[in-house]
């Protein structure tokens, strides 16, 4: 098994209004291992505990209770940040300054002389894609370009571990596609990326492992694939051949073409008395495809669950990843 | 200084200037500074005392302005953009960047001063009456500068940047008034009243430590024993103020 990078055990953390002695907790009992070289997404709705759950790893927050290690080291010493590179979510940055002014600022941060910091502003201004906007002030940049500055100090130290907040929010299309083209990058030239999204898909789409977050409980961890194992179909989608639409005892048909029918079930039961409804009537069977559920599903599950108050067994998926278990 | 510190300096002193308002700040007070001239030819008989009066007088008002509108949103500003987090999720010591900030700061009001002290020198050499007391005066405002400016940081540290400006601009007010709580303590009969304006006394900001215009202006000698105690004050009074800026700041959670 790969080395751990980040480890949170048991984490808790709680904030009280000015006026109110009451407790409102963000995180409860958390843990998580991020392994080495891995892409982890961390996704949940608003207000789950993302960005708190960032924080905590990165110092900017001290929780209540639990251990909180950055490559072995204690999260709240600033040696276990040497190897991190963080971009928050939505940055503000210095707009007084230029792209290369802003990337040799952040460098001189961790001690890089003076030769090397040149070399690292000019590569890094290259591989983001603003070579040639340098030298212009970080005011006159759009959005996109912002992200992909921020993105450039974030790996101004060449960090073994890359701490996205929402690296994707508020992108274009084609921003999206060049930040997850960028992890991917990350990711093949040896670095562990742990990012916290909204947009499910991307998080299928590079994703070596998923946790999820709802109301501050880690609801799921696993590979995509793992999360989903198990899982009933929402559907079915049946093709067949060589009988009518108004002989079917079941189902709705989505397509026609020539005598292919496209038809999709939506319970066992309707598959099982379709399938047997075609032998009898001597139609041919084509392909039977469950439809696959996706991590929204699987998201918007949980949160209704929590949203119901958990009545339910919890699924409490293994901290490291290494399989899924069911409590209670 | 360590390089962290350094680097959020500079930073903070680009900042500083490339801030359109440091620059009209500056030029107003070398405008009025200018127009002790014109005032002076106003009076009969005290031209010296008047433009040595109103130029140093123009000076500490704008250097403190400086200080203060510039000092209380060096923390609180970074913490309300979120321009921090990037910053303090590298290696650096929470304390690093508080003094980063003030050393920043204190460069800029440098500048500052050294340029509003030019002015009126000038003005004095152009009058032929120049007088190198005037420019320990301006030193000895300098030093009461980098103390409010520790004091706006630790306010900044606690609280917003307009709460942080009255409490400041009250501290310097008071500051410069303390003796008259000497005064009182002297007196009062009650022991609460005394243990009181004693604590004031003592534990607020002397501010009438750095203040020597009127010496200056008057002729007076200013011996080296009073330069050299505003000097000792400040480095005491001073590191205390950014200690507890520091200690403020390394348990604060930044939301």
């Amino acid at each position: 098994m790969s080395q751990a990078v980040l480890e949170l055990e048991g984490v808790s953390k709680s904030y009280r209004t000015h006026l109110s002695l009451r407790k409102y907790w963000i995180l409860r009992d958390l843990s998580l291992v991020v392994r080495d070289g891995e892409i982890f997404g961390f996704i949940g709705p608003n207000g789950a505990g993302k960005t708190t759950t960032i924080k905590l790893a990165l110092g900017l927050l001290h929780p209540d209770a639990g251990a909180i290690r950055l490559f072995g080291l204690d999260a709240s010493r600033r040696e276990a940040r040497r190897q991190v590179g963080f971009l928050p979510e939505n940055p503000y940055f210095y707009d007084y300054l230029t792209g290369s002014e802003f990337l040799d600022f952040h460098a001189r941060l961790f001690g890089i002389r003076s030769p090397e910091r040149r070399r690292r502003v000019a590569d890094l201004l290259e591989r983001v894609g603003l070579g040639n906007r340098g030298d212009r002030q970080l005011r006159h940049y759009s959005k996109g370009m912002l992200q992909r500055i921020g993105l450039a100090q974030a790996l101004v130290n060449d960090p073994r571990l890359v701490i996205l907040d929402e690296p994707m929010s508020g992108l274009d299309p084609i921003g999206r596609r060049e930040v997850r083209d960028l992890i991917l990058e990350l990711k093949a030239s040896g670095r562990t990326i742990f990012f916290s999204t909204h947009i499910l898909s991307d998080t299928e789409m590079i994703c070596d492992r998923v946790g999820m977050l709802v109301r501050g409980s880690l609801k799921a961890v696993g590979t995509v694939e793992d999360l989903l194992r198990g899982e009933t179909p929402p559907y079915w989608e049946v093709t067949l051949r060589g009988m009518g639409a108004e002989a079917l005892p079941c189902g709705r048909v989505v397509s026609r073409h020539d005598d292919r029918l496209l038809v999709r079930v939506e319970s066992r039961r309707d598959l099982h008395q379709l399938l047997t409804s075609l032998e009898r009537a001597g139609a041919l069977l084509v392909s039977v495809a469950p439809a696959r559920r996706s991590l929204e599903d699987l998201l918007l599950r949980e949160v209704r669950g929590a949203d119901a108050g958990a009545a339910g067994p919890a699924i409490d998926k293994s901290a490291d990843g290494g399989g899924i278990r069911h409590a209670g | 200084m360590p390089g962290r510190i350094l680097a959020i300096a500079l930073n903070t002193f680009r900042e500083a200037i490339r801030n359109r308002i440091l620059y009209l700040l500056l030029a107003f007070a070398v405008a009025l500074i200018l127009c002790a001239h014109v005032l002076s030819l106003l009076t009969v008989g005290s031209e010296e005392k008047i433009i040595k009066d109103f130029g140093l007088a123009t000076i500490e008002v704008f250097g403190v302005l400086t200080a203060v509108l510039m000092g209380i949103g060096l923390v609180s500003r970074e913490i309300e953009r979120r321009t921090v987090l990037v910053l303090l999720a590298k290696p650096m010591h929470r304390a690093e960047f508080v003094l980063g900030k003030y050393c920043g700061l204190v460069l800029t009001l440098l500048v500052n001063t050294c340029v509003m002290g030019l002015s009126f020198f000038g003005l004095l050499v152009a009058r032929g009456i120049a007088d190198p007391a005037v420019l320990l005066v301006v030193l000895m405002l300098f030093l009461q500068f980098l103390l409010i400016t520790a004091l706006a940081i630790l306010f900044s540290c606690l609280s917003n940047p307009i709460v942080s400006c009255l409490l400041t601009l009250a501290l310097y007010v008071i500051g410069h008034l303390l003796w008259s709580f000497d005064l009182l303590k002297a007196r009062l009969t009650s022991q609460a009243g005394r243990a009181l304006c004693g604590a004031i006394y003592y534990l607020l900001p002397h501010l009438g430590n750095f203040d020597i215009k009127g010496d200056v202006v008057h002729g007076l000698p200013v011996p080296g024993a009073r330069v050299a105690w505003a000097a000792l004050y400040l480095a005491f009074y001073g590191s205390g103020v950014l200690l507890l800026a520091c200690a403020v700041f390394q348990r604060k959670e930044l939301q």
